[in-house]
């Protein structure tokens, strides 16, 4: 992270630094509200919406603000933002509040939104602040709903079930049965179940970059190869 | 010394300011949004009373027909639990309540129980519960049929001995690996309607005489 181009911001928050599969924050509501896809989605749009709030308010104030006592105000603007959320989301996706119940105020505890206040905001401007509240909780929320979506598929054999829950009555038929007649696996649904699939997450994460690594260390090879053909093919 | 206690003050200035602000907006918040949460609050108790008593049986507005009643041997709780009453041209028809099974696999289980003035159970359905995925949970509705069962009952039908799970001698199916589920559900559903039978009356009685009245019996 030598030079902080919004293109490093995005790489960083969606994948390289990824809260949830490289950094391990947040695992509480991860582990536990993943167990399908609507949770999650609904858990990760909350989240991704408090991180721009308080990334925004941060990077606003941060003039204002003396460093001796920056960690009692961030803890304040992200209580607020949460609460703010939280209160929303009563009044307009009841439904889905009454799922989510105790871990949208949590959110407050989620140390990944403290950690971009303090890492980031804090010292960058207001829209480089924002790109990296939407990367970073964009990348969290992708996380939750990939956790969730496993867990849904092997669990349930389902997926977006009580999608109307947060996209109301046209959230019914969106629910996708992957199988007739599935009878379910429960490990899946239950937190065993969350800490195996997120193992398996991250394990597929490693084999990806792994792979990307390999490929650009012979690159110069590979993309000399077909160079060639398409040359003379013109 | 002086440039400290200066620039603490500052500071505790500038925290005392954000807190204000901050506490401010959560304030608006509350304000701007406490009406529509009170009213998806009423509408899911509506729906979900709707779904045990059908809409054209009574003509009062349910929601705020409402008696709460504190008897924890009864209703599973030491919490006031709120009895709503539907009537028909002042009649009374049925009766809700959200009394708590006490004796859950993993605590209480939440229930919402509606009885018509007859005594028979117009059906019960589970609000909250944290039994266990794929064996106690099937108490939900939308996971099992098991909690139609109760619908059309009464203490007359089956009689109170047999108000039990299958295996201590009862009528009430129980599950497969779940039996401590179910029983704490049948148990909570007759002293529900034990206590309605011994205080129908009270229960019943037209919203003028006993509105918002806190019953302090048992």
């Amino acid at each position: 992270m030598s030079e902080i181009t919004y293109r490093n911001i995005l790489r960083d928050g969606l994948w390289t630094q990824n809260t949830a599969l490289v950094s391990l924050l947040g695992l509480c509501p991860l582990l536990a509200i993943s167990n399908t896809v609507v949770n999650a989605l609904g858990l990760g749009l909350a989240t991704l919406l408090v991180l721009l709030t308080s990334n925004v308010t941060v990077s606003l104030v941060r003039h204002l603000v003396k460093p001796e006592v920056r960690l009692p105000v961030f803890v304040l603007v992200i209580a607020c933002v949460v609460t703010t959320v939280e209160l929303a989301m009563h009044a307009f996706l009841p439904g889905l509040y009454t799922v989510l119940g105790i871990f949208i105020p949590l959110i407050v505890t989620n140390c990944c939104v403290i950690g971009r206040a303090e890492a980031f905001a804090f010292k960058n401007r207001v829209a480089k602040a924002a790109v990296d509240g939407l990367a970073v909780g964009l990348g969290f929320a992708l996380a939750l709903v990939a956790l969730g979506a496993l867990r849904e598929a092997i669990g349930q054999g389902t997926l977006f079930a009580q999608a109307d829950l947060l996209f109301g009555e046209f959230g019914r038929h969106l629910t996708v049965h992957l199988l007739d007649d599935y009878r379910g696996f429960l490990l899946a649904i239950l937190p065993p179940g969350a800490f195996i699939s997120l193992g398996c997450l991250l394990a597929l994460k490693n084999v990806i970059d792994a792979r990307a690594r390999r490929r650009a260390e012979t690159r110069p090879v590979v993309a000399a190869a077909p160079a060639t053909p398409r040359e003379a093919g013109t | 010394m002086k440039t400290v206690a200066r620039s603490m003050g500052i500071s505790a200035l500038i925290l005392a300011g954000f807190a204000i602000l901050g506490t401010g907006l959560v304030a608006v918040t509350h304000t701007a949004t406490q009406d529509r949460i009170a009213a998806a609050q009423r509408a899911a108790l509506e729906a979900s009373l709707n779904s045990l008593v059908p809409v054209d049986r009574y003509d009062n507005r349910v929601t705020e027909d409402r008696l709460d009643v504190v008897a924890p041997e009864w209703l599973g709780t030491d919490q006031p639990v709120p009895f709503y009453r539907a009537r028909k041209a002042g009649q009374p028809v049925a009766l809700f309540a959200t009394p708590v099974a006490p004796d859950g696999y993993s605590g209480s289980i939440q229930l919402l129980i509606g009885v018509y003035a007859d005594g028979t159970l117009a059906g019960v359905r589970v609000l909250a519960h944290r039994e266990t995925p794929g064996l106690g949970d099937a108490i939900e509705e939308r996971r099992s049929p098991w909690i139609l069962s109760f619908t059309g009952k009464s203490l007359a039908n089956p009689p109170p001995e047999r108000w039990k799970v299958k295996k201590d001698g009862g009528v009430f199916d129980q599950f497969t690996g779940a039996t401590v589920t179910p029983r704490a559900v049948v148990g909570a559903v007759r002293r529900f309607l034990e206590y309605v039978q011994i205080h129908h009356e009270r229960l019943f009685a037209p919203p003028a005489a006993s509105a918002r009245e806190s019953g302090k019996h048992e």
